[in-house]
């Protein structure tokens, strides 16, 4: 059960060869990490530009009289 | 009658009277915050913690059970993946909270040490990692260790850090640097108990309207209690 599971992930992104790299000027970098580092920007962004939950409804309480 | 000198004050004392004066109770552990500290980029910070908690938790067992219990077993596998996801996982966090702060000015309002103990801390808490990739004990820490080695050469440090020698490496690795990251760490998080959570800057502070006084967005500190906006 065990190999399979492996197999099954295994299959979806192919590890078994060198690391891709990606070269612009002085810049070397593995895919991997472009990668990685394309999700911290997404990240970056998202923590930005979301509202956090509940966040709208304490400003709300705060202006709608609750000077507590 | 006679009236009895006051006793000099110990060293304990001294050390308990700068620490509460410093750290009231209601600072260290406050029960309430201002409403902008309901924000995305706090979480990454509180990550950033957590992540660290796994990476000690896990590393400690490594540390116990040796390199060959990492190598040869599936429990090891496990443990092993588990410090390194963790490591991954404090870097993406850490580096997002950064990002956030930088763009906040987080050092406003005299929060220098604050911003500084952060920062600082991302900067060792990359040779911490780079010491844990040359102490995996295979192949993989032979190449790094050899590339990385003429870097240090190259800057002259090579006479003290020598990258080949695994003992030396694995000390850095498991005592000194994870004292100072988590040294900083803490540090970081009292800085920040002691002069609150810095407010917006002064366009997103009109946007959030009456959560950030005046006094706040202007001021020098922010104090946390009811006046300030507590969520």
């Amino acid at each position: 059960m065990q190999h399979v599971v492996v197999a099954a992930i295994g299959a979806i992104v192919n590890l078994d060869h060198p690391a891709h790299i990606i070269e612009w000027h002085f810049i070397k970098l593995t895919v991997s990490n472009v990668i990685v580092i394309g999700l911290m920007f997404v990240a970056f962004f998202a923590a930005i530009l979301l509202p956090f939950p509940g966040s709208g409804a304490r400003r709300e309480a705060r202006r709608g009289g609750d000077k507590s | 009658m006679s009236v009895s000198p006051p006793r000099p004050k110990s060293w304990t004392v001294r050390v308990r009277e700068a620490g509460v004066e410093a750290l009231p109770p209601e600072k260290l552990l406050p029960d309430g915050q201002p409403t902008y500290v309901a924000s995305w980029i706090y979480v990454f910070g509180v990550a950033s913690i957590a992540a660290l908690v796994v990476i000690i938790g896990s590393g400690t067992i490594l540390a116990l059970k040796g390199p060959a219990w990492w190598h040869y077993t599936g429990i090891g596998h496990f443990f092993n993946s588990i410090h390194m996801w963790a490591v991954e996982l404090f870097f993406f966090a850490m580096v997002v909270h950064l990002w956030g702060k930088y763009w906040m000015a987080a050092w406003r309002g005299g929060r220098t040490r604050v911003w500084i103990t952060g920062a600082v801390t991302f900067l060792v808490a990359v040779p911490t990692a780079l010491t844990g990739y040359v102490s995996q004990q295979n192949f993989d820490a032979q190449w790094i260790s050899t590339q990385a080695k003429d870097a240090m050469n190259s800057v002259g440090v090579g006479a003290f850090f020598n990258l080949t020698n695994f003992g030396q490496m694995y000390s850095y690795h498991v005592l000194i640097m994870p004292l100072a990251v988590v040294g900083l760490v803490g540090a970081h998080v009292l800085l920040v108990r002691r002069h609150g959570v810095v407010p917006p800057l002064p366009f997103h502070a009109a946007r959030a309207g009456a959560d950030v006084p005046a006094a706040v967005r202007e001021g020098p500190s922010t104090p946390t209690g009811p006046s300030n906006g507590v969520a």
